[in-house]
């Protein structure tokens, strides 16, 4: 375990483990869309990472050519400053998704009171008293479908 | 559930007879998935009634925020309107399970913008039952001339699906997106069960080949989309691309597309009369598998 030895073989040994990693990383998101845990635009995007940290495993000079286009001396730190970006991006876009599926399970909730509400209505007309002749069916509104078109 | 087999005296007929006096005894569905289309449904719905006023029809309103509903209610057409926008692949599978509760044995989708032209429903409609081999019938532009200008990028796109679909389903697949499609009653229940999310209809494809359903093309024309927004413009091709080669290369892996497996003999649309009575027992099994 001298440093003299270590020197070349950790870089090569780094190296490899991060391939194998990548490739395990690849594997796994492919293999939940195969069990259909997760639908294919995520998986496009997290396959994608996979194959950056892919190629910069491969490629290690890519990495000090990146650091250098950036101005940043040490390029572990522009590994870290691209990474921090990317999750900071992704990040905010779960976000926005999370607020999208919120919105449409509120309106979904909406829904279903309203049709509860006019079924019950409806069963109590049905139920002899024919007394209150409830206002007849009327067509509801569209509810103000927000704008959560996906995508 | 209550589908009754065929009479008896149907079965001494020929093949084409039966085909043709079934026609008139089955409950045939139009689908017409429509997001903010208040200007063309209407007319399509008109269309489809006047080609052939056997049809129901039902509008699936995705969410729109235009006058598509109001449009659509003043037709002869049932109009279900969703909450908020699904997504094509979404707003079809409603139309298959509203076609699948109400006992329908045909379902042709036709969308909302006016791309299928009506007047090829009946040679759908002809080829889903004298084919006799097809589960569904597709509406193909590259059979013939298509009738209008396909732009150059979908025909690319097209031409990759078409030559991966081709070589998977070991049956030449010409228009794998053409979304003008008619199918029986056992597309209707694989569909309704499970449908593709968005850009459904290459992994459609490949859904009723992994059942062994069978699949026919049809020459037809289409209308060249009318103004505005197509679906899909330049940088949603590339994801579109992307997705649909991903859904493709990891559907050939699973075993089973859908994780329902087939109830054991289901009623198989209009050919397996004795086999009808069994399946409708089979069947509350499994809906309980359903989960």
């Amino acid at each position: 375990m001298t440093i003299l030895a270590a020197e070349g073989g950790i870089d090569t040994r780094v190296q490899l483990v991060a391939i194998v990693v990548t490739i395990l990383l690849f594997g796994l998101v492919i293999e939940l869309v195969r069990r259909r845990r997760l639908v294919e635009r995520y998986a496009l995007l997290w396959m994608s990472a996979a194959l950056a940290l892919f190629i910069l495993a491969i490629w290690r000079d890519l990495l000090e050519i990146g650091s250098d286009f950036l101005g940043i001396a040490v390029p572990a730190n522009a590994l870290f400053l691209v990474a921090f970006a990317v999750i900071f991006v992704l990040l905010l876009h779960f976000s926005v998704a999370t607020s999208r599926l919120g919105d449409e399970t509120k309106i979904l909730a909406q829904e279903v009171a309203r049709l509860d509400e006019q079924q019950r209505r409806l069963r109590a007309n049905l139920n002899g008293d024919g007394a209150g002749p409830a206002q007849p069916e009327r067509e509801e509104p569209a509810p103000s479908s927000a704008r959560t078109s996906d995508q | 559930m209550g589908r009754k087999s065929l009479p008896a005296t149907h079965l001494g007929a020929t093949l084409r007879a039966m085909a043709a006096e079934q026609s008139d005894q089955l409950r045939k569905l139009a689908i017409v998935p429509a997001y903010n289309e208040e200007g063309m449904v209407a007319k399509v719905v008109r269309d489809i009634l006047s080609a052939d006023p056997t049809f129901d029809v039902v509008v699936v309103d995705d969410g729109s925020t235009d006058r598509t509903i109001a449009e659509a209610q003043a037709t002869d057409a049932t109009v279900i309107r969703l909450p908020f926008n699904v997504g094509i692949g979404g707003a079809m599978q409603t139309g298959f399970k509203f076609a699948l509760n109400n006992d329908y044995d045909v379902a042709v989708q036709v969308d909302g913008d006016g791309q299928h032209k009506t007047e090829y429903l009946p040679e759908l409609l002809a080829a889903l039952n004298t084919e006799g081999q097809a589960d569904m019938v597709c509406g193909s532009r590259f059979l013939e001339d298509p009738g209008y200008k396909v732009p150059i990028g979908r025909r690319i796109g097209n031409l990759i699906f078409s030559v991966v679909l081709t070589l998977i389903v070991r049956q030449r697949i010409t228009d794998p997106t053409s979304g003008f499609r008619m199918t029986n009653r056992r597309g209707i229940e694989l569909f309704a069960r499970d449908y593709p999310h968005d850009y459904p209809e290459v992994e459609a494809i490949l859904m009723l080949n992994a059942h062994r359903l069978r699949i026919h093309e049809v020459p037809v024309r289409m209308n060249a989309r009318g103004f505005g927004r197509s679906s899909i413009d330049y940088p949603r091709s590339a994801y579109y691309m992307a997705k649909v080669l991903l859904a493709i290369f990891v559907g050939l892996t699973r075993r089973r597309p859908v994780p329902v497996d087939d109830p054991p003999d289901t009623p198989g649309g209009e050919s397996v009369a004795p086999g009808a009575v069994a399946g409708a027992s089979a069947d509350p099994a499994a809906q309980g598998g359903g989960s």
